[in-house]
């Protein structure tokens, strides 16, 4: 059941993505993001979508899976619209009591929508396409010279590496905790809010305890292994770009430069 | 004919990456007052099928029949089924939270909806059966040794009064004397309630000494349903397995090997003594 939690998980495939270096795929899911956020028109959200659904397609991530991401954030994103449909001011539409459509609160409106979806869509689709531990090896490399201001740099990506394998451990020790305590009869699901958030407890209780012992654990086997920080570590695994990665920055820029076209082409109209 | 499982199948995340066909076409039938043993190597679906046979999961084909009746009808009452069909998971001592080990053990009667001096009773009892004193029921489980987390935790399914009692992996972790012990009360436990066991394991040593009958699992299959003396003198195919006979049945193969006459289809230290012995005497 807790299983299908898709949020920030990897999807194992083979594809140009899955092995395009993860440094490249944080900037350009960073890009992309800011791209959203300025190339807000309508030929520039044409050029956007196709490139982001040329990115899904190349991928091989089937598109249901990458949407499921999208049910986490419906509720936001329902907000978002409704608010920006009905509070923008300008030349109204449609009028029912107070409430008044303006046309421009209709093309924030899908704009906003439109914006958020894309938000989401393209970040999910960088966790789908990169492993938890190279993601924080590109990470640690992009932020690296961040550690002449003192920056713990190494120290952030490990505990960002840590933080994210847990993830999987815990939602595996819940299902198992709650199967056991439903094997001696508990009941999580009836019953008022007062009665529910009581039956938490013989999960919750046995859960941080797991998690505290296998903290303590790691803590242990990480020193027996000398782990003293990243003072002088080297990497089984160091990144390094290939050919394919310079070509996925050229199209990059190149996506870049499309919209800034679009926008001069648009201006001059 | 306590629990029948009729063609069984259950499939892991069906429809994404990570589809698994964890119990494929799974026949098998449980008569009450059977001590059963569950074997198979990590991955066989040992665990997965055990979790059927209460309810917590639900086969993706098939049916499963409790005393007669089919545990997925619209109103089986699964909740019911569940104290019925006791099952202590792998390393149970993680799932005490109770500030008190009579307390932690309470809480499986009390969720029946027992009256409160029931409940208690109960709770007496199952802390009795597997020797938890009673200088312990008022210490954090947290402080307990491990050999006896356990026990508590076991105590905490007896206390529902199960009539089938499933362990899946009860001595893993433990050091040879808590394995006995926590074996030797099960065993006692049959012989005097009657109650059905199924014991899961990775030790052929454990089921060769209190099991009368074996099923052994293989990638999602049931591939052997027999007695225990059957089971091991095919040894040669549990190792295709990755499983083995208990040791002394391989120590029985060579020496007959060697030129003594000595029966092959021994599975416990005690018979192979009384064997050799019997053979030593002629």
């Amino acid at each position: 059941m807790i299983r299908d939690i898709t949020i920030g998980q990897y999807y194992p495939a083979n594809s140009v993505i899955h092995r395009l270096d993860p440094r490249l795929k944080l900037v350009g899911t960073f890009l992309f993001i800011i791209s959203l956020f300025t190339f807000n028109t309508f030929y520039g959200y044409i050029a956007v979508t196709l490139f982001l659904v040329s990115v899904i397609k190349v991928s091989k991530v089937p598109f249901r899976f990458i949407a499921r991401g999208l049910k986490a954030v419906v509720v936001i994103l329902l907000f978002t619209v409704t608010f920006n449909l009905f509070l923008t001011p300008g030349d109204p539409i449609f009028k029912l009591g107070f409430l008044k459509i303006t046309r421009e609160g209709l093309r924030f409106a899908a704009f906003m929508g439109i914006r958020l979806m894309f938000l989401i869509l393209g970040s999910s689709l960088m966790t789908f396409t990169t492993t938890p531990n190279q993601l924080t090896d590109g990470l640690e490399k992009l932020l690296w010279p961040l550690r002449h201001i003192k920056v713990p740099v190494h120290e952030i990506a490990m505990m960002m590496s840590i933080a994210l394998r847990f993830i999987p451990i815990l939602l595996e020790e819940t299902d198992k905790i709650m199967k056991a305590q439903m094997a001696r009869g508990a009941d999580f699901e009836s019953g008022g809010i007062l009665k529910r958030a009581k039956s938490l407890i013989p999960l919750l209780v046995p859960l941080f305890v797991s998690a505290f012992r296998r903290a303590n654990d790691l803590a242990m086997a990480m020193e027996a292994r000398c782990y003293r920080g990243g003072e002088g570590r080297t990497k089984m695994k160091p990144l390094r770009y290939h050919g394919r990665d310079y070509v996925a920055y050229l199209i990059l820029l190149l996506y870049i430069a499309i919209l800034i076209t679009v926008r001069i082409l648009e201006g001059l109209l | 004919m306590q629990i029948i499982f009729d063609k069984i199948n259950y499939v892991y995340s069906s429809g994404t990456a990570f589809e698994r066909h964890a119990i494929k076409d799974i026949n098998l039938t449980i008569h009450k007052g059977e001590f059963v043993g569950l074997i198979g190597h990590t991955g066989s679906g040992k665990s997965t099928l055990i979790q059927h046979m209460n309810g917590l999961i639900k086969a993706t084909s098939g049916h499963i029949y409790f005393n007669g009746l089919d545990i997925y009808d619209q109103d089986y009452k699964l909740r019911e089924l569940r104290s019925k069909v006791g099952l202590v998971f792998q390393y149970p001592e993680h799932q005490l939270f109770e500030t008190s080990v009579f307390k932690d053990v309470n809480y499986g009667p009390k969720n029946l909806g027992l009256d409160k001096l029931e409940a208690e009773v109960r709770t007496y009892e199952a802390l009795k059966m597997v020797g938890i004193g009673e200088e312990l029921w008022d210490a954090s489980p947290f402080e307990l040794s491990g050999g006896q987390k356990r026990r508590v935790a076991i105590a905490g399914i007896l206390a529902m009064k199960p009539e089938v009692l499933i362990l899946d992996e009860p001595t893993a972790g433990l050091d040879p004397r808590g394995r006995d012990d926590i074996l030797e009360q099960i065993s006692v436990l049959h012989k005097e309630s009657g109650m059905t066991i199924i014991l899961v394991t990775h030790s052929m040593e454990d089921v060769a000494n209190y099991v009368d009958r074996i099923l052994v699992m293989n990638q999602g299959s049931l591939v052997m349903d027999e007695p225990t003396k059957t089971v091991f003198s095919r040894y040669k195919e549990l190792e295709q397995m990755h499983l083995a006979a208990p040791q002394v049945t391989y120590i029985m193969n060579a020496l007959k090997q060697e030129g003594f006459h000595v029966a092959t289809d021994i599975t416990t230290v005690n018979e192979a003594k009384l064997e050799i012995l019997k053979e030593l005497k002629k």
